[in-house]
């Protein structure tokens, strides 16, 4: 993959994220404008000095008015992206990237979904085009779910190794999102009631399933020189990565399910944009996409945080927990966060913010003063994903 | 000589077990079984599987000229169910495909006609048979499908059995009766059909008789079949057939498949009969209709892909609750989930190769299989350079499966596995007629022809996957 970045040309100088849950007096206008309003207090600007904005939705509203329209905005560019469940992030990419061009001095990158409205529990797309009636019809959870036996098998471990591996992930993500305010599940989880729990597909029970909720984040994207107008504190762009797969996984024998090369192919080119060899080791946290625990299980080994193998005994030891050596999903994740597919990118961005600039409260704080996040967020199904990640800094170099 | 060049029934997984019927409501029922179109059959894919069987018996080179599709409980009218069926089997589209509509007595009827005929047709009858709970119908009917491909002899695709002659004899009178939508059949006491059908029967059985140049004791193999089951009782015993051995007629494990049921006894008898055996099938439907037929040496040849017998013994139970709501007389709380859209008329039709034969393609240059069809290859990047892979025939293992108890069907919980295909290709696909519990990686499956769903009224075919379950 030959990206050659914008490693430290880009800063991050203000964020901001609104409760995430289920919001039944709150429309993707109000999440809009209250995560603007506080993105805007947070850079020190209003939204005139905004330049473009670029708009993350998939299935919350179509066009860029969907955003003109709530925040009133005069004759200013304003693109809507999606991407599946990596919205968010792609709506950063391009503001990032818009920015670095020289096209415009301050871009703002926001990401909301409303998805409680639909009626249905779990996500319910909102595309509908006509179609031959020969799609597969499985939800993601069952997709995700044959993670798990194609683990087991891979590395001769029993169903109750993988069980308890899975467990003991959505009992971390559980436990730091009890410690986040804006988080939509405030409560430690035991491993009994994980493991207890009803099985939605396959081995996966409720508590292995990211839950639902409505939310917004958005983040104000400056070129680095002008970084410190607006904040002491900025966070540096160092890599984005992006790969649309082209869904041949579930078509190639090969494929058994312990792997997303998505996920490995993005973390390799996002590694060499900002020039990181040994990720458990630089990086200070990360967030990733945990939309089913198999999912962070496999994302651990794609993104070189453990040997292939290994993620499930380093689970169990603690490795990725808060104090661990690589605390992963400090803020709580998918799991704790539920997952309004437009924001959720943005709001794997506003930990970053809080963590490496010290703002996150104490009981939550991560236990290294490394200078470097990840964020890793996908969209689709193991064999058919898009994968995003992306890398900030406290400090240029 | 013209005769059947290859035959076929089909039975569906299910079994009611008719001793079930009186423990929920407190009478109907009996002993025995009958069988259950799954949830996901109709008529029309009964009619595919029956066909694929049966297209399996036959030479390679036995292609239809004609498909003939008669059932009394049809998945459309107005829309001719035989195209379905016909894109299903990846049949030239200068075979005509024709619906013979709605009476029990359209199976026979084709059958007969095929067989005075010319060219080769392959005849389908198919029927699912219903009635009101605690019913006789709901009970004694079953549901199933048979295909019979007639022709004339050669040495490519010899006869396995020639007809020797037939006659039908044609009355008018309320017997039995159904009205379009209608869920119930309704008969007049039973008496009078008794009375009716003797004399229509005595015609047609000396009118075959006569035409073969045979006498009844030359028969060796009885079918005598109806709805009537009384006057069926009491025609073949008054037949003459003495030297005759009757074909078991199913009652006891499949039940009465109605429309399909003649050729489905048909396909049992000459799935074990020898060569130079004479055997006479006598229909009581609005009329009688008589085929006589003998086997010939050919039929020593004759390997059924899967016999009725082995697909009877490879059934399982359903409990009683299910039946009743796979047939709508209950309604179940459904999946708190979107019910899918009706499917797009013009995208069907662009796909037709993929959704009705389950045809891939093949890149010519690396090999790889494409499922659905693809124009750019997976491997290698060719563009435009991949050939027809029809691989509805094409058996395979499953690498991985999951079972979802969130998705929406019309009987949760959906089972999917990841299918890799005998040489060379994976898939991920639904899977039927399983019990999930017994599902184990490596396990073997065949596609099958299914109905996906319904919706404004449109049926989504499409294939699924369910266990191989012995071939005979």
């Amino acid at each position: 993959m030959s990206s050659h970045g914008i490693k430290d040309r880009v800063a991050i100088v203000g964020m901001g994220c609104t409760p995430f849950g289920e919001h039944w007096d709150k429309g993707t206008d109000d999440l809009l404008v209250e995560a603007a309003a506080a993105t805007y207090e947070s850079a020190g600007i209003d939204k005139a000095d905004v330049d473009a904005y670029w708009l993350g939705t998939a299935m919350s509203g179509m066009s860029g008015m969907a955003l003109a329209r709530p925040l009133q905005l005069h004759d200013k560019p304003v693109t809507h992206v999606e991407n599946f469940c990596a919205t968010g992030s792609e709506a950063l990419r391009n503001a990032a990237y818009a920015v670095a061009s020289g096209a415009y001095d301050v871009a703002m990158a926001i990401g909301v979904e409303k998805v409680k409205d639909s009626g249905y529990q779990g996500l319910v797309g909102a595309a509908k085009t006509p179609t031959d009636g020969t799609a597969r019809t499985l939800t993601a959870a069952a997709m995700f779910a044959m993670c798990a036996p194609g683990y087991a098998k891979r590395y001769g471990l029993t169903e109750e190794q993988v069980r308890e591996a899975l467990a003991r992930i959505a009992w971390k993500n559980h436990y730091n999102g009890a410690r986040n305010p804006r988080a939509q599940f405030r409560r430690e989880v035991s491993m009994e009631t994980i493991c207890g729990a009803p099985l939605m597909a396959g081995g996966l029970g409720v508590y292995d399933c990211s839950g639902v909720a409505d939310g917004s984040a958005a983040a104000i994207v400056v070129r680095a020189e002008d970084a410190h107008r607006y904040t002491d504190r900025p966070l540096y762009v160092k890599a984005l990565s992006l790969v649309a797969g082209n869904c041949s996984g579930n078509a190639d024998p090969t494929y058994d399910y312990t792997t997303f090369p998505e996920i490995a192919a993005t973390g390799r080119d996002a590694y060499a944009q900002a020039g990181i060899t040994d990720p458990r080791a630089q990086l200070a946290m990360a967030e990733v996409h945990d939309c089913f625990t198999p999912a962070e299980l496999l994302i651990y080994e794609d993104l070189g945080f453990a040997d292939r193998g290994t993620a499930w005994k380093e689970v169990l030891a603690g490795s990725f927990d808060l104090a661990g050596d690589l605390p992963v999903n400090p803020d709580g994740g998918l799991k704790s966060f539920g997952h309004p597919v437009g924001a959720s990118g943005l709001r794997m961005l506003f930990e970053c913010w809080l963590q490496l600039r010290g703002d996150a409260p104490e009981e939550r704080r991560i236990g290294n003063d490394r200078g470097l996040a990840l964020t890793h967020n996908l969209g689709g199904y193991p064999g058919e994903m898009v994968s995003f990640v992306s890398i900030v800094g406290r400090d240029l170099g | 000589m013209r005769g059947i060049v290859s035959i076929a029934g089909y039975v569906p997984y299910r079994r009611l077990d008719r001793s079930e019927i009186p423990a929920t409501f407190g009478s109907g029922g009996g002993r025995g079984t009958r069988s259950v179109a799954s949830y996901d059959e109709d008529t029309t894919t009964m009619a595919v599987e029956a066909a694929r069987l049966a297209r399996r018996s036959a030479p390679e080179t036995a292609t239809p000229e004609a498909l003939w599709f008669a059932t009394a409980s049809p998945a459309y009218l107005d829309k001719n169910n035989a195209s379905a069926i016909h894109a299903a089997l990846r049949l030239d589209p200068a075979i005509p495909a024709f619906d013979f509509g709605g009476a029990l007595r359209s199976g026979p009827g084709a059958l007969a006609a095929a067989l005075a005929g010319t060219g080769r047709t392959l005849v389908l009858t198919s029927d699912q048979r219903d009635g009101l709970p605690a019913g006789s119908d709901e009970a004694q009917g079953g549901d199933g499908a048979a295909a019979v491909l007639v022709g004339d002899d050669s040495d490519a695709t010899p006869v396995i059995a020639e007809r020797l002659g037939s006659a039908g004899m044609t009355e008018e009178f309320i017997e039995r009766w159904r009205t379009p939508g209608a869920r119930r059949s309704r008969a007049w006491e039973e008496r009078f059909g008794e009375v009716k059908y003797a004399p229509l029967a005595a015609q047609a059985w000396k009118s075959a008789l006569d035409e073969a140049g045979i006498g009844a004791e030359a028969v060796d193999h009885l079918i005598v079949t109806g709805m009537h089951s009384r006057a069926v009782r009491g025609i073949a015993a008054r037949l003459g057939a003495i030297n005759a051995t009757a074909v078991d007629d199913l009652a006891a494990t499949v039940g009465n498949t109605g429309t399909a049921h003649p050729a489905l006894l048909l396909a049992s008898a000459l799935e074990t009969a020898e060569a130079g055996r004479i055997i006479a099938l006598v229909v009581l439907a609005d009329g009688v209709d008589v085929i006589i037929v003998r086997t010939t040496p050919a039929i020593a040849d004759f390997r059924p892909a899967r016999s009725v017998a082995t697909q009877i013994a490879n059934g399982a139970a359903l409990p009683y609750g299910k039946f009743l709501s796979w047939r709508g007389a209950v309604t179940l709380e459904p999946p708190r989930r979107p019910e899918p859209d009706r499917i797009s008329a013009s995208v069907a039709s662009r796909t037709d190769e993929w959704k009705y034969s389950f045809t891939g393609s093949r890149d010519r240059t690396s090999g790889e299989l494409h499922l659905p069809p693809a124009r750019v290859s997976r491997v290698g990047d060719t563009v435009d350079d991949m050939v027809p892979a029809p691989m509805s025939e094409v058996e395979g293992t499953i690498a991985l499966f999951t079972i979802d108890r969130i998705a929406y069907s019309p009987s949760p919980p959906i089972a999917f596995a990841v299918v890799d295909f005998d040489g060379g290709g994976r898939h991920p696909v639904e899977l039927t007629d399983v019990d999930v519990d017994r599902l184990e990686i490596g396990g073997r499956i065949e596609m099958t022809f299914r109905k996906l769903f319904t919706s404004d009224e449109i049926h989504n075919y499409f294939w699924k996957a369910r266990p191989v379950r012995g071939d005979a």
